[in-house]
């Protein structure tokens, strides 16, 4: 009895020994402002399990150029005052290497200068292209652009002979960067916005505002673009109104949780995804496909969720940082300039081109278009 | 100097003390949320003399906070250059209530100067509270709940769904806000100390008045009214008039906070006008105490010390609750009923009695 | 505005109005036997859905939501008995602070409980897209299941507070606690019975209401809001002013839609309250008299 118990714990330490390299010479801090709580959780809570996941798996494999990385993650509710208390206390009290979100736009247009100031790198995983352009030097952002996604869709509607339409956008920061991009490039590409809307992101029906927009007769097509779980109700609202409106989506609606919530409803929705969504259609030799494939592994097999393009927004961020620190070592200045530097560096979101005035690195590339058929995500075909 | 006003000299020497212990220990980065949670604290000591001493409930505070917040922060940021030649901008030039300047990315900015927008953002919340006062006030019980809860909601969605105050992304950018030649209300690390004293000085006095208004004679009247508003209505008091004297003093102090805090911060988000912001602080006072100046204050400075420290994690609202519930079922006075005003000295002694007795007795 | 839009804003209306009901009423029954406000009725809504959710992963449909009705009726008896029970000389004031903790205790422990994500019971009847076409409307059939739902409640508890002496014991308590116990009523047992009685009734209208709202962990706040408007309008402890106001709420903020933003409903919505009750203190039904009695 005594025997096997000493022979349980001697596999005990041995495993344990085995596992943590003995003695780290060095670790890395790197913050993490994410809302994990609050009304953007569903944003937060996959960035946050994300980097969790990794930080395990980079010091399972020796580290950051052999420095053990030490995460500091804080939770701000999606609170700009709390993005901004926990930011000064990741940079003045911990001194982080570098830090990773905030989840909104809010959030990282409320401590943009406070990182300006004390010249750290930030690295946001909120997609509104104000964060990135007017260009700021120390902060970055990992989600595809706005304007990106706003040009596929419009792409998408010329072919469709789609000219006149109607937005409609969640109450949350994306919606409203979402519902700039719109109205700037839609003359552009000869498309006239004949109504727009902003839904709350806790609606529970929106069938008032649908009926309001099904009776303009000039809206030929709806663009709804939100990354809250009520764009689904839209979608359900207009299917239920027997309107058969084209209805287009935003890169927001990469989780298929929204798809499932909408049903039926969802099937034929047009939107532009990232390759996360359509990883396993991937042509093999792709760059992102092996990464793409197992990160969605390591994630679903860990966390028994579905892997998100939300996720892989801080599953980027990281990405980004360890290559930066790799190159330019723990030098806050030398990882700056690392990430300007990098070039096709692929990521979940994008293949990722940084240089000293494009703090995002994804083009238009970054996005393809996709549909929903038989409640999967598949590449859109065309009509 | 009333036994009641002894205790600044306390809490005073308290505040030098905590800021020489960081100074000494290398730490004065506590400092940072010890200023935000005296803003916040302004809100609160306000809350709890308009709750405890006036017997009214405000479900809608984080509103007042917010205007004072989203006004100043509006003004401050927002370009009138657009209007330059429009009578109302010129006119307001001339007076010297508007800067002229320059914005993050060096473009030319005309906006309103910080101390204009202050005092505009303060009237504003007042007027607002004075409006609102007059019917909300004559509301009992749970309808006077709903209404100030419904005011609330009003200033979330405003908020929320205007462009002038940034919809979801809030305001940022608000520049610092000049109190003195060399004093100046913002996050810079430089000004830290400096920025500590200006906000426990606003508390402190904040307090301090209060504290006069809860003694002098309309105060004694406030305390007839939490507990007869008939009797008080006898006595020859005029009832309605000092509940809305309260609400809008209340109101101000709010407005005060959310201004300065939003100097401090360098901006607001819609966060701090949402319900759950009002729920929270009028849990605060009830954690402190109702009619517990002190209590309230001191549990405003703690928790939300804590709080904005992220010591409770992704926990933070669930540690809330529980602070809250446990509070209300075994101190439903308030924490510090637990050791009652005054009387702890009498309990000491009597301790103290009973142990010298026990010594004696067998 | 064609006659054909008008309708459908109607109907629209009629749906908020259903759903904000149903949750009023949840609220009426706890107010009409203690004379407080529960404000963690709408996590009441939430658990009914979400658990509905979970379970009819494992049985059908109606046996998945009559289990969830029952767990959430413990959930309501242990909150009552836990809680509520323990309130040395319970103010009213101290009674919302209580249970607007146990709401925020029940939504993070939903959330540690079933993350953040969204999910919802299929529709009872057809999918996401069916639709009935009556005239020149449309109407999914939840709709006519949330609002035939919220009749039949209305009914049988007017049935029971009026015509039952459980019910009238009930109200008995409410109105005058000291007289009731005089009488013999158990008054404990009655406050615990309105907790189990609401909680049941949040939870059923939290499944009903689950395929067009979606459940969340954190959906039952903004219903229990739109649900105390609903009570405060139509008059506490009204249970037909809660159907006349939830109807007059939803149906404002329907057509508010064709004169603002849809940004701002709500601010809209709540200002029309806020003017009732400044003409009506005590809402459009409420008596002046049976308010007095309950103030803080």
């Amino acid at each position: 009895m005594s025997v096997l118990r000493a022979g349980i714990v001697g596999a005990a330490i041995a495993l344990w020994v085995a596992a943590a390299p003995a003695a780290w010479a060095e670790t890395i801090k790197i913050g993490a402002l994410l809302a994990v709580t609050g009304p953007s959780s569903f944003l937060g809570g996959p960035e946050a399990r994300t980097l969790e996941m990794m930080v395990e798996q980079i010091n399972a494999a020796g580290g950051i150029t052999g420095k053990k990385v030490e995460l500091l993650l804080r939770d701000t509710a999606g609170n700009p005052e709390k993005a901004i208390s926990l930011g000064k206390q990741l940079l003045e009290e911990d001194k982080v290497l570098a830090v990773v979100g905030p989840s909104s736009s809010g959030e990282t247009m409320a401590i943009k200068k406070l990182f300006e100031d004390n010249a750290t790198p930030l690295i946001s995983c909120a997609a509104a292209e104000v964060i990135v352009n007017p260009l700021a030097s120390w902060v970055f952002k990992t989600p595809q652009n706005d304007s990106s996604a706003a040009i596929k869709i419009f792409e998408e509607m010329k072919r469709q002979g789609i000219a006149r339409i109607a937005v409609l956008v969640d109450n949350s920061g994306f919606g409203k960067a979402g519902r700039e991009q719109l109205q700037k490039i839609a003359p552009e590409h000869g498309i006239t916005i004949v109504a727009a809307e902003v839904y709350d992101a806790k609606a529970t029906d929106l069938s008032a505002v649908v009926a309001k927009i099904k009776a303009n007769a000039e809206v030929q097509g709806v663009i709804n673009w939100s990354v809250v779980p009520a764009q689904s109700i839209v979608v359900k609202n207009i299917r239920q109104a027997g309107w058969q409106v084209p209805i287009f989506q935003s890169h927001g609606f990469g989780n298929i949780k929204y798809a499932e919530a909408a049903g039926v409803a969802a099937e034929g929705v047009i939107f532009p995804g990232g390759h996360i969504l359509m990883a396993a259609q991937l042509p093999d030799g792709h760059p992102q496909k092996s990464l793409l494939l197992k990160y969605i592994a390591d994630y679903e097999g860990r966390y028994k969720e579905t892997a998100s393009a939300f996720g892989g927004y801080a599953y980027d961020a990281l990405t980004i940082l360890r290559r930066a620190i790799e190159i330019g070592g723990t030098d806050k200045a030398k990882i700056r300039s690392a990430i300007e530097g990098l070039r096709d560096l692929p990521g979940t979101s994008g293949i990722f081109n940084f240089s000293p005035t494009d703090h995002n690195g994804l083009g238009l590339d970054a996005f393809a278009m996709m549909t929903v058929k038989d409640g999967k995500f598949v590449p859109y075909q065309g009509k | 100097m009333s036994a009641k006003e002894f205790v600044f000299l306390p809490v005073m020497a308290a505040v030098v003390l905590v800021q020489l212990f960081t100074a000494a220990s290398d730490s004065a980065y506590y400092l940072t949320q010890l200023t935000m949670a005296a803003y916040y604290s302004l809100l609160i000591v306000g809350l709890c003399v308009l709750m405890g001493y006036a017997g009214q409930i405000s479900l809608g505070h984080a509103g007042f906070f917010a205007i004072g917040g989203y006004l100043s922060a509006g003004l401050t940021t927002r370009d009138l250059l657009p209007w330059a030649e429009s009578p109302v901008v010129r006119s307001l030039d001339a007076l010297g209530c508007l800067n002229h300047g320059q914005d993050l990315y060096g473009a030319q900015l005309l906006t309103v100067a910080p101390w204009a927008a202050a005092a505009a953002a303060v009237l504003a919340a007042a007027l607002v509270a004075l409006a609102l006062g007059v019917p909300v006030l004559k509301l009992k019980g749970h309808y006077l709940a709903m209404a100030t809860l419904g005011f609330g909601i009003i200033v979330y969605r405003l908020v929320l769904a205007s462009e002038y105050f940034g919809e979801a992304d809030g305001i940022s950018g608000v520049p610092g806000f000049p109190l003195l030649p060399g004093l100046t209300v913002s996050g810079d690390s430089a000004g830290r100390v400096a920025n500590y004293y200006v906000a426990w000085m606003v508390l402190l006095v904040a307090v301090l008045l209060l504290r006069h208004l809860i003694d002098s004679r309309p105060g004694r009247a406030l305390r007839a009214i939490h507990g007869s508003p008939e009797a008080a209505d006898a006595m020859g008091v005029d009832v309605a008039r000092y509940k809305l004297k309260v609400f809008v003093l209340s109101a101000v102090y709010a407005a005060l906070a959310g201004v300065l805090m939003t100097h401090y911060n360098g901006g607001i988000g819609p966060s701090e006008a949402g319900v759950m912001k009002s729920v929270r602080w009028v849990a605060i006072v009830a954690v402190g105490g109702m009619a517990h100046l002190w209590g309230a204050l001191t549990m405003g400075v703690l928790l939300n010390f804590l709080s904005l420290r992220g010591v409770f994690g992704s926990y933070d609202d669930a540690v809330f609750a529980l602070i809250l519930i446990a509070i209300m079922l075994y101190a439903p006075g308030g924490i510090f009923s637990l050791l009652p005003d005054g009387r702890w000295r009498e309990r000491l002694a009597s301790l103290a009695r009973r142990g010298k007795s026990g010594e004696a007795a067998p | 505005m064609t006659s054909e839009l008008f309708l459908q804003y109607l109907v629209a209306g009629i749906t908020y109005g259903s759903i904000y009901t149903v949750v009023a009423i949840g609220f009426n029954i706890i107010y009409n036997t203690t004379g407080i406000i529960n404000f963690s009725q709408g996590e009441f809504v939430m658990l009914g859905g979400m658990v509905a959710i979970t379970l009819h992963n494992f049985m059908a449909l109606p046996l998945a939501i009559l289990l969830a009705v029952l767990i959430t009726m413990a959930v309501g008896a242990a909150i009552e008995m836990l809680f509520i029970r323990r309130l040395r000389s319970p103010s009213v004031l101290r009674m919302i602070i209580v249970t607007i903790g146990v709401s925020i205790l029940i939504r993070e422990v939903a959330l540690h409980l079933w993350g953040s994500g969204v999910r919802s019971l299929p529709y009872f009847i057809g999918n996401e897209i069916t639709t009935i076409k009556l005239g020149p409307v449309f109407v999914s059939p939840q709709v006519l299941w949330v609002v035939g739902t919220c009749l039949v409640m209305v009914v049988l508890l007017l049935l029971f507070f009026q015509a039952t002496s459980l019910g009238r014991e009930m109200r008995a308590c409410a109105a005058n606690r000291v007289a009731a116990v005089l009488c013999g009523i158990e008054t404990r047992n009655m406050v615990t019975l309105s907790f189990v009685l609401s909680a049941g009734i949040g939870a059923l209208a939290g499944a009903v209401v689950s395929p067009i709202t979606y459940s969340q962990y954190d959906n039952g706040t903004g219903l229990a809001i739109k649900g105390f408007t609903v009570a405060i309008l139509g008059g506490l402890g009204n249970s037909l002013g809660a159907v006349a106001g939830g109807l007059l709420l939803g149906v404002v903020e329907a057509f508010s839609v064709s004169v603002v933003p849809l940004a701002f409903q709500d601010a809209v919505a709540i200002a029309v309250l806020l003017l009732i009750l400044f003409v009506r203190p005590h809402g459009l039904f409420g008596s002046g008299a049976t308010a007095a009695m309950k103030e803080f």
